[in-house]
């Protein structure tokens, strides 16, 4: 055996489209380094971010990420649009039938495990801990790691498109066509390592703000004083520590059918595939709750705020989001009613999936009736929130509709189908993860975006999605099936695939004025900064510190006694002598990146079948965890007479 | 750290460590959900009856149930700060430990000699994975127990390290109850249904 395993100059990725993607790569690898050397910003770098364990700073690095991830995401879409409304009849389109699997394989995959989940734990990390009065999460180190094995896991997926090419088996890589007897080269691996070790950090994060919201929450807080963010928070993260431990499960296993010649999920000998398929679903059908009960948060704070009302229905909104959790693990069998379970099983799972409308329907109604009477102001997050309640409507009725096992024998892996996903996770996710961001930006960078181009962008995203996704709807009913690279002329589809295409082109102009609002509202920021720490006339207590926060988020631990802490503290406004005191913060440390880097070499190698080098990362990791725990000097004291300039420098900065 | 804050800190470790120890009973839940979906999908390969022997499978249960009975002792040594019976209980919960995991590569040897390997089947495949990863997961157990008893003994019986050895225990006792689920599902059921 080699040393380089099965890596050799013929896994290096060929044709122009690609080419164009290594090409982007490298530019990109190539400006950061050099716009770093030129301005001198290594040691910043390394000090204020590769080091860091402050979950601001964290929750910064997960969205950048996801944004970048996001781009790449979008150019798949976009090639998979242009494909279909050009590849009809005679002619073929410019992607051959391969690697338009795996545009969509990649598209799928970023998506929901780069884009969603990192724009998710980006606004946990960012808000949660500022939101229960804490000044850190509940294990520092554990969640640097999460972020670190995250990015890895992203970047080794990413490589595929250098090296060897990714997975052309869909977003969740169905066996038998994901066994080596029919996918033998590395792109399923790609798919198995990359979900893998991004997954131990999304298990990893749920268990720390599990903690965190449980242990750390400020003096006072009870359960039922939190921001309902919090509440959402907690629901997706036991969804998370009871969901992603099957995934990791369910890919080992993939992973040894694949390595070690195992027979769990093969055609033959004893395996059985769609065993496969009911264990994905059940980590896959919890998952899309995970990703949409935080946004559900974000709305829960956006409405009350812009409405200047106290949510309506906070109890009901409780109940709302444990029935979702407890719901989301009882729906898994609809993604595969076409399995041929029989009418009973499918009529179980059919009634559980329209009685999990129930609780969301309760929380669409309390953030309507929010708004009734109140004073709405209409900002760009509540343009989003707007734009989700009507899209995320339209999507759940879909839904519903395929919840009768019957209709969805007909709409199975259909069009229909695309649409209806993409409406739930478009619509309700990411508008609620951009609300979000536009929402909190000016608490963490000082100052606000621009809310013309905030709004233009909205615009945009909204019809463009319309546009995007009405016609796949139709497309579905007229019997378009999902993953086509080509259909006949006949059919009278074209024209319904040209109009998604100019939906698609509409989002990316949207994406365009997003880019352009970053820049354009970092240029002005002097002109837009936030003085006081509370821009929107918030109502919880992040908005009671300085924007940005200092490192440590509170000189004092608030008290909260009431909901809406935040706001009852602005009406009993007392002064206080400020008496400060030392405080207890973690140390930086490079180790979550060092072990997130051997966990790269482990899955790089698995991929490669190179055997010494994950045995090597696995060896590192067991090293480094050993060598940490043989030190307790993990955290220091910043002395009260610190604080105390920090704060008083903080106050006269605007004075 | 004040002690208020100590105890704070300490409250959110072993609440962090329970909660992951539910993640790990997912995980095994899985592995169990697919063993027993497999059990039958021996591929004209041998079953669970022709594989198994109640007395080995007895005698491996009867050293690890012991090696949780001398983990506990060793904690309530910790508690009263005995540091010596600790080392010992320890040092005999490792031992037995060590015995346990030699007994079931022994199988696992003689599994893969017979030409039974988690090739053979779908069977056997979850079998080795399942019953593997609980060796593994002794295996974890058995290093954290190791770098423990060097800690304890250079650093003695401090706060931080009892905190951590009632950490270990739970997780050693943990892998006892998915061993006794092991021996139900896997072994008794194996030779009699």
């Amino acid at each position: 055996m080699s040393l380089l395993g099965r890596l050799n100059w013929d896994a290096v990725q060929h044709g122009w489209v690609i080419a164009g993607g290594q090409v982007t790569l490298v530019a990109v690898m190539l400006a950061v380094v050099g716009l770093l050397t030129y301005k001198k910003r290594w040691g910043w770098l390394w000090r204020e971010w590769l080091t860091t364990v402050d979950p601001k700073r964290i929750g910064v690095m997960y969205i950048v990420f996801a944004m970048l991830m996001l781009l790449r995401g979008l150019a798949d879409a976009a090639m998979m649009r242009a494909q279909q409304a050009v590849s009809v009849g005679p002619h073929h389109g410019f992607l051959d039938p391969n690697h338009y699997q795996q545009i969509f394989t990649a598209h799928g995959t970023i998506m929901i495990f780069f884009v969603a989940m990192g724009l998710m734990f980006g606004l946990i990390n960012l808000v949660v801990p500022m939101q229960i009065g804490s000044r850190d999460v509940a294990f520092p180190f554990l969640n640097a790691t999460s972020f670190w094995l995250y990015a890895m896991g992203g970047m080794l997926l990413n490589l595929s498109l250098v090296l060897g090419g990714f997975a052309a088996t869909g977003w969740l890589a169905y066996p038998p066509l994901s066994e080596l007897a029919y996918s033998p080269g590395p792109g399923v691996d790609y798919w198995i390592w990359g979900l893998q070790i991004a997954g131990v950090g999304s298990l990893m994060s749920g268990i720390n703000f599990l903690v965190t919201i449980i242990k750390m929450r400020a003096p006072g807080m009870k359960l039922m004083k939190m921001p309902m963010f919090c509440w959402s928070v907690l629901g997706a993260m036991s969804l998370v520590v009871f969901a992603f431990p099957i995934l990791t499960a369910t890919l080992t296993m993939l992973a040894l059918d694949r390595t070690l010649g195992m027979h769990f999920f093969t055609a033959l000998n004893g395996g059985n595939p769609m065993m496969y398929v009911n264990l994905i679903w059940a980590w896959g059908h919890p998952e899309v709750y995970i990703l949409v009960l935080p946004a559900f948060g974000v709305y829960s704070e956006i409405v009350p705020t812009f409405s200047r009302k106290p949510l309506f229905g906070y109890t009901s909104m409780v109940w709302a989001i444990w029935g979702i959790v407890l719901l989301s693990f009882l729906v898994w069998l609809h993604h595969f009613f076409t399995m041929g379970a029989g009418a009973d099983v499918n009529a179980f799972f059919g009634v559980m999936t329209m009685a999990i409308a129930v609780p969301t329907g309760v929380k669409i109604f309390n953030w309507l009736f929010t708004m009734y009477r109140g004073r709405v102001r209409f900002t760009t997050p509540m343009l989003w929130f707007i734009g989700f309640v009507t899209t995320f409507t339209m999507g759940g009725v879909a839904g519903v509709i395929m919840a009768i096992p019957a209709a969805d024998f007909e709409l199975h892996n259909s069009l229909f189908l695309v649409a209806h996903f993409h409406t739930m996770i478009i619509g309700g996710v990411v508008f609620g993860y951009f609300a979000g961001l536009t929402y909190w930006f000016p608490k963490f960078f000082g100052f606000r975006l621009n809310e013309r181009l905030g709004k233009y962008a909205f615009y945009c995203w909204f019809v463009g999605f319309l546009l995007a996704f009405i016609p796949l709807y139709i497309l579905g009913m007229m019997g378009a099936t999902r993953r086509l690279d080509h259909y006949d002329a006949s059919l009278g589809w074209q024209w319904l695939f040209i109009v998604a295409a100019v939906g698609v082109a509409l989002v990316l102009v949207g994406v365009g004025f997003q880019v352009l609002q970053l820049y354009y509202s970092i240029k002005n920021r002097h002109a837009n900064l936030d003085k006081t720490g509370d821009p929107w006339l918030g109502r919880t207590l992040e908005w009671s510190t300085a924007s940005p926060p200092p490192f440590y988020n509170f000189a004092h631990i608030p008290l909260a006694s009431e909901r809406d802490a935040y706001w009852e503290m602005k009406k009993h406004k007392g002064q206080v002598t400020p008496k400060y005191e030392s405080i207890t913060l973690p140390r930086n440390t490079i180790m979550p990146l060092t072990i997130s880097l051997m966990a790269f070499m482990f899955g790089f190698g698995m991929i490669w079948h190179m055997y010494w080098l994950p045995i090597l990362g696995f060896f590192g990791i067991v090293g480094s965890i050993i060598w940490r725990s043989t030190s307790d000097e993990h955290e220091y004291k910043l002395p009260a007479a610190k604080v105390r300039q920090i704060e008083e420098e903080l106050e006269a900065r605007y004075a | 750290m004040s002690t208020q804050e100590r105890q704070a800190a300490e409250s959110k470790t072993l609440f962090g460590f329970w909660v992951y120890l539910m993640t790990d009973c997912v995980l095994f839940a899985s592995l169990f959900a697919t063993f027993a979906v497999l059990r039958f999908n021996t591929n004209g390969g041998p079953t669970g009856e022709d594989l198994f022997n109640l007395s080995f499978v007895f005698k491996e249960t009867f050293i690890l149930l012991t090696s949780s009975f001398a983990c506990g002792l060793g904690i309530l040594a910790a508690r009263q700060g005995n540091k010596r019976l600790c080392l010992s209980m320890f040092g005999l919960t490792f031992a037995l430990g060590l015995a346990f995991l030699g007994l079931e590569l022994h199988e696992f040897n003689k599994l893969y000699n017979d030409g039974d390997s988690w090739r053979r089947s779908g069977f056997l495949s979850a079998f080795f994975t399942l019953v593997g990863t609980h060796g593994a997961h002794i295996t974890a157990g058995l290093i954290w127990m190791g770098t423990m008893m060097l800690r304890v003994v250079q650093q003695g019986l401090t706060t931080n390290n009892i905190k951590r050895l009632t950490m270990l225990s739970l997780f050693w006792h943990f892998l006892d109850i998915v061993w006794i689920f092991i021996f139900t599902v896997v072994y008794l059921m194996g030779l009699v249904l």
